[in-house]
């Protein structure tokens, strides 16, 4: 127990566990969306984001950047950061419909069991993971620096670097376009129709089968948006990279009570925390551990996570 | 299509139908017959007996890596579908993590019977390491306990709920192998691990060689068969499937489902550190990088793959598993695949050896799609399922 540490370095584990949580919370909207909807902890979500994190390497060494360019303007980096999430989000979503349509629809037409879609979804996290380790020769790839990293805006000892507030910035953009989007257009209904009950609202003229697509659409797109923020903070990727973060990430979603979007995101935030202040308090090597700790404790004493799941009741 | 399935229905039916028409004796006879066959498959003499040609390819036969390894490897896993069978297929509880039990069952024999372990270079608990089949019935205990002592809080939770903390349970095992400075020391992990005992001639049976050890598992795995089978005749056994199909009707006729659910946790973790006890006599050596999470979703695949609540199905699983993808292996070279192809001057491993879990997965989900039930379903169970199938659908 070394509290001195936890003390002193409480404003920048703040921070970092912020950021990290940020990319977290990202990733369990995947999962919440989907188990919201479906019932179903979609386990190929975490290749999916894997995938994105290679989108962004390829745009970038598609302008000429690699691990060993020097860092671009501020005005560039921001021209290539959008680039990079829009080609991202744009390919994690394909690859969480392809998944969808491939893995998890056929199983819904023919009724199957709930256990036969967490074997496809195996199956297809396998395909995804291993395909890609194929095609990289499973190699670990670089990522070029984008945004300096040394801090600004200090007050006191509490300072961030650009990287950090953009990689906060981009979340909370996206966190909030979700929640616009599931709270306030027809198709955000449509999802929250489905999410409640299925087949009465199929009844009543939704088109099940093009929602459930959309959920997964949306997940993909919040994956790429997390791609491309957990590339630039970890400096590096490989086909693998998706196993931990992810299930980081689903433990994230059960966190703040799965099936619930604002659950999820503030799951993500407070495991980013909880993880930080207790690798100064134990060890890094522990990091992982606290973690999953807290979740057994928290599930404990309150079974459904922090704000209970509830994707269709009233709000989301 | 349609055709071909209906046909394939009716044989199987037919097949059935007739084996349970044979009188009692040749049921016993035709399953003795296959169980001598079960032993005798890492035997190279068998096949030449068979008057197959040896050298070039042998169908079953793993060519890239020895086949007594292979069926070893099957075998525990094998032992792990068993086990967690009890608790997925019959209890219905989900359990991802349940490779953690399997890594408790190793390490407590590897930490007792090693003189390597620390117990005896650094904290000098004991004076000497036990022998293997001392160590053997602690780490079924230990592993026993594990499951009660992860059971207890979490079984109040459902579904989805327990499958996230059985993950992070086999996660935070895994975690605290890794620490180098403690116990279990890390990656360097422990070595010189004791060997089951016996001798046959002045040497030791239990040596280098797989074949005895799969030998061993195999008869683990028939004794157990034959366990699981009485236990889930009982009255435990009916108060398992009664907590699988509604655990809160369950519960109103009186089964205590909470008890009975901790009970299938013990079990099927017990049969789990067996497994990884025997694993650990075999290995030698473990370190924290054996155990991945990768594995309990693979005994998780295999139990559902053969068809959750059926024994057999459980094995056909475990089997498959690991089987498949080393099978896999071997397939390159009888087709005579290229190992490598240049794709714009980069070279690209396509060996099957690279891509067999790629197949694996592309198997996994045609297979499910098809029989969404596992290939091996318990009889009762397909009919539940069948059931649902024809259930109204609205909206699909």
């Amino acid at each position: 127990m070394q509290f001195n540490e936890l003390i002193h370095g409480f404003p920048v584990l703040t921070v970092t566990g912020l950021t990290q949580g940020a990319i977290y919370a990202l990733i369990a909207l995947g999962y919440t969306l989907v188990y919201g909807v479906l019932r179903l902890i979609n386990f190929a979500h975490s290749d999916v984001f894997m995938i994105g994190t290679f989108g962004a390497i390829w745009t970038w060494s598609a302008f000429g950047f690699d691990a060993s360019s020097g860092r671009p303007s501020l005005g560039e980096a921001a021209g290539l950061i959008i680039l990079a999430i829009v080609v991202a989000a744009l390919l994690c979503g394909f690859f969480a419909m392809l998944v969808e349509v491939t893995a998890y629809r056929p199983l819904r037409a023919r009724n199957a069991p709930p256990l036969a879609f967490l074997i496809t979804a195996i199956g297809a996290s396998f395909v995804l993971s291993e395909g890609m380790g194929a095609f990289t020769n499973r190699r670990q790839f670089g990522v070029p620096a984008m945004l300096p990293t040394d801090p600004i805006a200090k007050i006191g000892s509490w300072s961030i670097t650009p990287l950090q507030l953009t990689t906060l910035a981009v979340a909370i953009i996206a966190m909030l376009g979700l929640d616009w989007f599931v709270q306030r257009t027809r198709f955000g209904r449509g999802i929250r129709a489905v999410a409640q009950d299925a087949n009465t609202s199929a009844l009543m003229g939704v088109n099940k089968n093009r929602v459930i697509l959309l959920v997964f659409l949306i997940g993909g797109l919040m994956a790429g948006v997390a791609a491309v923020l957990s590339d630039m903070k970890a400096a590096s990727t490989r086909f693998n990279v998706g196993f931990l973060i992810g299930l980081k990430a689903f433990a994230a979603a059960v966190l703040g009570g799965i099936g619930n979007l604002r659950g999820a995101a503030l799951g993500g935030i407070l495991l980013g925390l909880v993880e930080n202040y207790g690798s100064a308090l134990f060890g890094t090597n522990f990091r992982d551990f606290i973690g999953f700790l807290v979740l057994i404790l928290l599930l404990m004493f309150r079974p459904t996570g922090l704000l209970g799941e509830s994707l269709g009741r009233a709000r989301a | 299509m349609t055709d071909l399935r209906t046909r394939w229905r009716d044989f199987r039916h037919g097949m059935s139908q007739r084996w349970d028409r044979q009188p009692k004796a040749t049921k016993i006879g035709l399953i003795l017959v296959f169980v001598v066959f079960l032993y005798a498959l890492p035997e190279k003499g068998f096949y030449e007996y068979l008057g197959l040609p040896l050298g070039e390819y042998i169908p079953l036969y793993t060519t890239r890596n020895d086949m007594a390894t292979v069926l070893f490897q099957c075998g525990y896993y094998i032992l792990l579908a068993l086990g967690l069978n009890i608790v997925v297929g019959y209890a219905g509880l989900l359990d991802l993590g349940f490779f953690g039990f399997f890594a408790v069952g190793a390490y407590t024999v590897a930490t007792l019977t090693s003189p390597t372990s620390k117990i005896f270079t650094e904290y000098n608990w004991l004076d000497s390491p036990w022998p293997w089949l001392v160590a053997l019935p602690l780490a079924i205990a230990l592993s026993l306990l594990a499951g009660v002592i992860l059971g207890w809080p979490v079984l109040r939770l459902r579904g989805d709920y327990l499958a996230i903390v059985t993950l992070g349970f086999a996660e935070m095992i895994r975690i605290v192998a890794q620490q180098n400075d403690w116990i279990f020391n890390g990656d360097r992990g422990i070595s010189q691990i004791a060997h089951p005992p016996g001798s046959s001639g002045g040497k030791p049976i239990f040596a280098f060689d797989a074949k005895p050890y799969y030998w061993l598992v195999l008869t683990v795995i028939i004794a157990m068969v034959f366990l699981i089978r009485n236990l889930v005749r009982s009255r435990v056994g009916r108060a398992w499937v009664a907590i699988r199909e509604d655990e809160d009707a369950a519960e109103l006729m009186g089964v205590p489902t909470y008890k009975f659910k901790l009970w299938a946790f013990a079990m099927g973790a017990g049969i789990g550190g067996f497994s990884g006890a025997l694993w650990a006599g075999q290995a030698n050596f473990v370190n924290s990088s054996t155990f991945r999470l990768e594995q309990s979703i693979l005994v998780l695949a295999a139990v559902l793959l053969g068809g959750a609540g059926n024994i057999f199905g459980a094995i056909l699983g475990g089997f498959l598993v690991i089987y498949v993808p080393e099978w896999l292996r071997s397939v390159g070279d009888v087709f005579g695949l290229p190992e490598q192809v240049r794709i714009a001057g980069e070279p690209y491993d396509v060996s099957a050896t690279n891509l067999r879990y790629l197949f694996f997965g592309i198997i996994l989900i045609v297979i499910m799609i098809f029989r969404p039930q596992g290939l091996w379903p318990n009889r009762r169970r397909a009919a539940e399922l069948k059931d649902r199938e024809k259930e109204a659908m609205v909206g699909v």
